[in-house]
């Protein structure tokens, strides 16, 4: 039988590591994307002298890509300081699996920001967050390099998708060099929404492709 | 290596019926010289005249006479050459108006979207909760620029049927043209084109255990129509380019082999199906209708569980299924017709459609309900949303 990912990939897809709810976890962290409908909820104990993550949990509602990422990436971090699991990549993760088909890199992404949201919500519950910052073009461009071209299972920002980007009085304008009517358009529009509006101090995002 | 595939995405595509080939071979190694030769040697009669044949099986089985049909090279193309060829020819005489469903497959929607670009214009009906088509959102939406109605007599993937002869009535009344698209119906539910003024009609051969590559569009008589693609003068000078003549005659064939009793058949596995996994798996909601449904077709939505994952462990088990989920598309989005009929992202996501064919039987569907009922409650049991 032939398969469209690897024997790891598959692997983690049918036996998924450190799988299930956690009670009273120190930290919790739930991504999903509204494009493609995957989410992904991570747990963490975290032993708080060290800050070593001791156990880690996933819970998946997605694609193969999403619950194999989700599994390894549990593997990674196991063991590992909250500073050192904030490294994760899912760059990293998609090497540790064998790689991934380009077109699912955005679901392992989702399984990497579920492992970094739940480090945020302990160190938010923890008093480690300093005060908020305003957004400017270089907050815009990391959060955008999490939005996956799925033509190139690299990031919008990586492959040069976004041409511009500006924000004034808390309206943020995203130049996309693509037709509005290309395959992808409507998927990189709802995941740039996403990733951008969730920012305390944007009112307003447009997505504009060009042509 | 695949004696073991229970294969149930016939929507897709199916199996060859081996009398299909036969009936295909001699027109590949005995008689392929190509029809338009007639006049030069004995072999071009011979094609032709199994091409005759071929057309006037298909235009029996539709009530129409011969020359109301058209070889192509399948639903694309026959889509493509109604709509385009027909708002060509009513563009000064009508106007720039067509009128599509929400839940048409690709070859109309994205015809109707190119020819929007082009500045026509377009208005897409919407369908209630079963994918049924609001008949007096049609009537109040059909202008008197309005050049064509295209909507589809069954779904690709909720098998909603739609009421033919109400559509095709309204059309008629209001003295617009109607194309339907009946590729997931021709042949499995009767279309009389004595009865049913429908003026065009798509219908492909490889949903019927026919060959790749080749189907028809009816033409009503007298219907305006340009030839959309440009070169010789085949068909009666209506479409381009060689007669696929073994295709013809393999699609009449497919054609003949399909009796009411397999129909039947088809449906009960359809129903046992749906029963089954409604008496069996919990949480599960059908797509589309009940009773307004091809025999061919079960779509059901499993909550809190991904469709690709479903599909994935399903393979490994060796059962062939699709999925509406935005995770097994190509362009990531998901399915517009579960998002027509009013479902969310959510309910696309953990949609199954399975889809029957000739050579399915009752112990598949017991073995793919076994499976679907094992993995489901796996994936529920790793899924952050259902509750344990």
């Amino acid at each position: 039988m032939k398969f469209p990912y690897t024997e790891k990939v598959l692997e983690h897809f049918k036996n998924p590591r450190n799988v299930g709810k956690m009670e009273n976890p120190d930290g919790k962290g739930l991504e999903g994307s509204p494009a493609c409908g995957d989410m992904v909820a991570v747990y963490l104990q975290v032993n708080p002298d060290t800050q070593i993550i001791e156990d880690i949990k996933f819970e998946s509602y997605g694609c193969a890509s999403n619950i194999a990422t989700a599994s390894i990436i549990t593997e990674l971090a196991k063991g590992k300081t909250l500073e050192e699991a904030k490294k994760i990549s899912w760059q990293e993760a998609t090497e540790e699996l064998g790689g991934l088909p380009p077109v699912k890199a955005h679901c392992s992404v989702l399984a990497v920001e579920g492992l970094r949201a739940a480090i945020r919500d302990y160190e938010e519950k923890h008093g480690l967050v300093s005060e908020q910052e305003p957004t400017t073009p270089d907050v815009l461009r990391s959060r955008l390099k999490h939005v996956m071209n799925p033509m190139a299972g690299l990031d919008i920002i990586r492959t040069e998708l976004v041409t511009k980007m500006e924000i004034n009085d808390g309206v943020v304008r995203i130049l996309i060099d693509l037709p509005s009517n290309h395959q992808f358009a409507a998927n990189i529009k709802e995941e740039v929404m996403e990733k951008i509006e969730s920012l305390w101090d944007v009112k307003e995002v447009n997505v504009v492709f060009t042509e | 290596m695949f004696d073991k595939m229970i294969y149930l995405d016939n929507s897709a595509s199916t199996r060859l019926d081996e009398k299909v080939m036969d009936a295909m071979k001699p027109y590949y190694f005995d008689t392929y010289a190509v029809a338009t030769s007639e006049f030069g040697y004995s072999m071009g009669i011979d094609a032709k005249e199994g091409l005759e044949a071929a057309r006037g099986i298909i235009a029996t089985s539709l009530g129409a006479s011969a020359e109301e049909i058209v070889f192509t090279s399948g639903e694309t193309e026959s889509s493509n050459m109604a709509i385009k060829g027909v708002v060509a020819a009513l563009k000064k005489k009508k106007g720039e108006h067509i009128i599509v469903s929400k839940l048409e497959d690709f070859a109309v929607l994205n015809t109707a979207k190119n020819l929007e670009k082009q500045g026509y214009s377009v208005d897409y009906i919407s369908v209630d909760a079963e994918g049924i088509l609001d008949l007096e959102e049609l009537k109040s939406k059909i202008r008197d620029d309005t050049a064509l109605v295209s909507i589809q007599h069954a779904n690709q993937e909720i098998g909603t049927l739609q009421d033919l002869d109400a559509i095709a009535k309204i059309c008629k009344e209001k003295d617009v043209l109607f194309h339907t698209d009946a590729t997931h119906s021709y042949t499995r539910v009767p279309i009389d084109v004595s009865t049913t003024p429908v003026d065009l009609i798509s219908m492909s051969a490889h949903t019927i255990h026919g060959p790749r590559g080749v189907g028809a569009l009816y033409i009503r008589k007298g219907t305006p129509i340009n030839k959309w693609m440009d070169g010789g003068y085949q068909e009666t000078d209506r479409r381009a380019g060689l007669e696929n003549i073994p295709g013809a005659v393999g699609f009449a064939k497919a054609v003949e082999l399909v009796t009411e009793k397999e129909t039947e058949f088809l449906t009960s596995l359809r129903d046992y199906t749906i029963e089954r996994v409604f008496e069996e798996i919990p949480h599960v909601t059908l797509n589309g209708s009940k009773t307004q449904r091809t025999p061919q077709n079960a779509n059901i939505t499993f909550h809190y569980v991904e469709g690709e994952s479903m599909t994935l462990h399903l393979d490994m088990r060796g059962f062939a299924v699709s999925t509406g989920s935005a995770c097994f598309s190509r362009s990531l989005e998901a399915s517009h017709v579960i998002l027509g009929i009013g479902g969310d992202h959510e309910r696309a996501h953990g949609s199954i459609r399975f889809t029957f064919g000739r050579y399915n039987s009752k112990e598949d569907v017991d073995a793919v309900v076994d499976a679907i009922k094992e993995i489901v409650s796996q994936l529920r049991a790793i899924s952050p949303l259902y509750n344990k």
